[in-house]
């Protein structure tokens, strides 16, 4: 009996393991099939250019937002242990050095995840429910061409874009706090920034995130839309999916790419 | 919405994300300052380098003239093999003295000129025979608490 | 009999390398022993169907006999498990992607419902496949969006969203749409589903109409017998996966044939079982409870 349930129990468990893998592997022909039609997207640009509308553009306002408010909380937090070392005019540093490598890529591709991912998700699970994408095949029309592929690029292109804003906004808002509102001094705020956020070292690393992150959100979004099953049920459980699986993969790479950015 | 109205907010998006790329470029990082312009190189070896890093500047007189390009280790006379690039517009006599500094008591350290009197300027590639090295700190603390100790225990005797 | 080749605008389109074709000895579609399964259960089996150039005709059953499937082989979306189906000259599931799409650009397929761009505009939804397929001037593209919406009476409806239509009225801008590159075949698949009487008759008589003036072939498939009875040439009967009956509309209407007849007349009991078939009795069903199919927790 027990050897029964336990056996019930490995079966299940070796059923959703290979599930899973299967799925991997499905989605890693499905982004391979998006790039290999991905020439309409870049040729025909106007469909990717109004793909980046839907996710760029209607993405601004929270990722300002955001972006301003974790940068004045960051100027709070910091000034506040700071002050106990005497260093406060290393506040410029500590809310640069965090926003560009770390929070800037992160916080700005959850929001993404959420924001534009779960919208492709929902777009495209409803186009599969409501047989468009089966009628543009019937077309001739290759919906991986007309239909997904602007949107992976779209997303690929925003992401860095947002992630950057989001940082410029959230150094704003910790110059904001800590220089206007708590008085630590300008000057040393902005030079010791300059004097320790390197170029090539922490920024282009940041962008790079965001893009491995682009891609991640991207690529989730797009394939769970695909793969959803054509009723309301399986679209809302697509659009969940692509929301959770996106930010545990978002901060499993962020953890493999800080390991290989900035392990000196 | 039609075409030119989504052209036109997808153009003022990317426009102001390539500013904010470029504001983090230019006014947060050091791309400004880091000029690109020519450098020559210099080699010094050193007993010990603390914790130099690589891209540490090179100060002389507290302005940076250069930056650490490379840290190697010379097996033969188990000495640090420090390569530097120093701004073309720069020329140091051959008896310059470099030595590893730190910017304050916990800061970054930087290898500093001490500028010497040499009418022969360092060519590119050039060896620099003068070097001191780095303060470790905790040498220097054990040295100062031995110092101290030891100077404790001497009074002792002479009372 | 002469079959009326397209004109107009489609003769921009590329040639299309169309072959001469007989009477009934080159049909635009032939089915030859077609079977067909989802895993390991069969919906269709042993179908032999023909569908000759110019004429309507309907595939009808009852809802999940493979009505669908059918259509989704002829328009190579699905592969037949075995047996052969040519849409004019070619077997459709041996072509290349490439091959198959040259293929699609000369069908036409109406969607269940509609399965309109709900992202575009009614005129661009028409305007779709001109502009993915064709590299027509814009001016051009509008005088050709605006025929096919006159042939459907919709003109007025161009700059309407999809979500703004009556069911009816997207339906017949999905049969616009359908017809966009002036098909060889047009694919209606249930065409009368969910609609008023009116909007039913309107897209009941626009099938025949477009079908003899553009000179295509068509295939309906449908549950409405009344309705498609009125406008097709010829009917085939599916049932469980095979064909039970065929003939013209005439013949159908006086089949003595005891499924014909309850699909016909519309009765509710008859060779046509209310029972999903089962192994088990019912009495065994109710005696022995759950089973042991349930999972353990």
């Amino acid at each position: 009996m027990v050897v029964n349930a336990l056996r019930r129990i490995l079966e299940a468990l070796g059923h959703r393991v290979t599930k899973r893998i299967w799925r991997l592997g499905f989605a890693a022909r499905f982004l391979f099939a998006t790039l290999l039609h991905s020439g309409t997207a870049l040729k025909r640009f106007h469909l990717t250019i109004r793909e980046i509308y839907f996710t760029g553009v209607l993405s601004l306002i929270i990722i300002l937002v955001s972006g301003l408010f974790v940068g004045m909380v960051l100027g709070l937090q910091g000034y506040d242990t700071l002050q106990r070392y005497g260093s406060t005019e290393a506040l410029g540093i500590l809310v640069a050095l965090s926003l560009v490598r770390e929070l800037g890529p992160v916080v700005s591709a959850l929001l993404f995840a959420s924001r534009a991912g779960s919208a492709i998700t929902a777009e495209i699970g409803l186009m599969k429910a409501t047989e468009q994408l089966s009628a543009m095949e019937m077309m001739a029309v290759n919906p991986i061409a007309r239909v997904v592929a602007p949107r992976f690029w779209a997303g690929v292109i925003s992401m860095p874009l947002l992630a950057a804003l989001f940082s410029a906004m959230g150094i704003f808002g910790g110059y904001l706090v800590g220089v206007q509102l708590i008085g630590v001094d300008a000057g040393s705020f902005w030079s010791q920034m300059q004097a320790s956020v390197d170029f090539r070292e922490d920024i282009v690393n940041g962008v790079i995130k965001s893009f491995v992150f682009g891609v991640i959100v991207s690529w989730i979004a797009v394939f769970e839309g695909y793969d959803s099953d054509p009723t309301a049920e399986g679209v809302s459980g697509a659009t969940t999916r692509t929301v959770v699986t996106s930010s545990l993969a978002i901060l499993f790479a962020d953890f493999i790419l800080t390991a290989f950015m900035f392990r000196g | 919405m039609n075409r030119a109205t989504i052209d036109l907010w997808v153009g003022v998006f990317v426009a102001i994300g390539l500013a904010s790329l470029l504001f983090l470029a230019l006014k947060v990082g050091n791309l400004a300052a880091s000029s690109t312009g020519e450098t020559y190189r210099l080699q010094a070896e050193f007993d010990n380098i603390g914790g130099l890093k690589v891209r540490a500047p090179v100060k002389s007189a507290g302005v940076v003239v250069g930056r650490v390009a490379d840290i190697g280790f010379d097996a033969e006379s188990y000495r640090a093999v420090v390569a530097m690039n120093i701004d073309s517009r720069y020329k140091f006599p051959r008896d310059t003295i470099l030595t590893i500094n730190t910017s304050g008591l916990l800061g970054e350290q930087y290898i500093g000129f001490e500028v010497g009197g040499d009418t022969e300027m360092f060519k590119d590639g050039a060896m620099v025979k003068k070097t001191q090295s780095a303060v470790v700190l905790e040498k220097l603390i054990s040295q100062f608490m031995f110092n101290k100790a030891a100077e404790d225990n001497g009074g002792g005797e002479k009372k | 009999m002469a079959w009326p080749r397209r004109a107009g605008p489609a003769l921009l389109l590329e040639s299309r390398g169309q072959k001469k074709q007989d009477m009934d000895d080159n049909p635009l579609i032939r089915l030859t022993d077609v079977n067909f399964a989802y895993d390991r259960r069969p919906i269709l089996t042993g179908i032999n169907m023909v569908i000759p150039r110019g004429k309507v005709v309907a595939i009808m059953g009852l809802s999940g006999c493979g009505k669908t499937t059918t259509l989704r082989l002829i328009g190579g979306q699905l592969k037949p498990s075995s047996g052969k189906v040519e849409v004019d000259g070619q077997v459709v599931h041996e072509l290349d992607s490439d091959g198959l799409y040259e293929l699609r650009r000369r069908m036409g397929m109406l969607f269940q419902f509609g399965a309109l761009f709900t992202d575009m505009s009614v005129y661009d939804n028409i305007a779709f496949q001109m502009r993915e397929h064709t590299d027509l001037p814009e001016e051009l593209i509008h005088d050709m969006v605006m025929m096919k919406l006159h042939a459907v009476g919709l003109r007025g409806a161009a700059r309407l969203m999809p979500s703004e239509l009556s069911g009816g009225m997207a339906r017949r801008v999905a049969l616009a749409r359908a017809i966009a590159l002036d098909p060889m075949l047009i694919m209606y698949d249930e065409p009368f589903a969910g609609l008023d009487p009116i909007s039913l008759s309107i897209v009941g008589e626009l099938i025949r109409k477009l079908n003899d003036a553009l000179g295509t072939s068509s295939i309906v498939v449908t549950h409405d017998v009344q309705e498609s009875l009125k406008i097709v040439d010829y009917v085939y009967f599916v049932s469980a996966g095979k064909i039970v009956a065929e003939g013209t509309a005439e013949q159908i209407k006086h089949s003595t044939e005891p499924y014909v007849h309850q699909f016909v007349w519309g009765e509710p009991d008859g060779p046509v079982n209310f029972h999903y078939p089962t192994t088990r009795p019912y009495g065994e069903e109710m005696l022995s409870g759950p089973g042991r199919k349930q999972v353990w927790w």
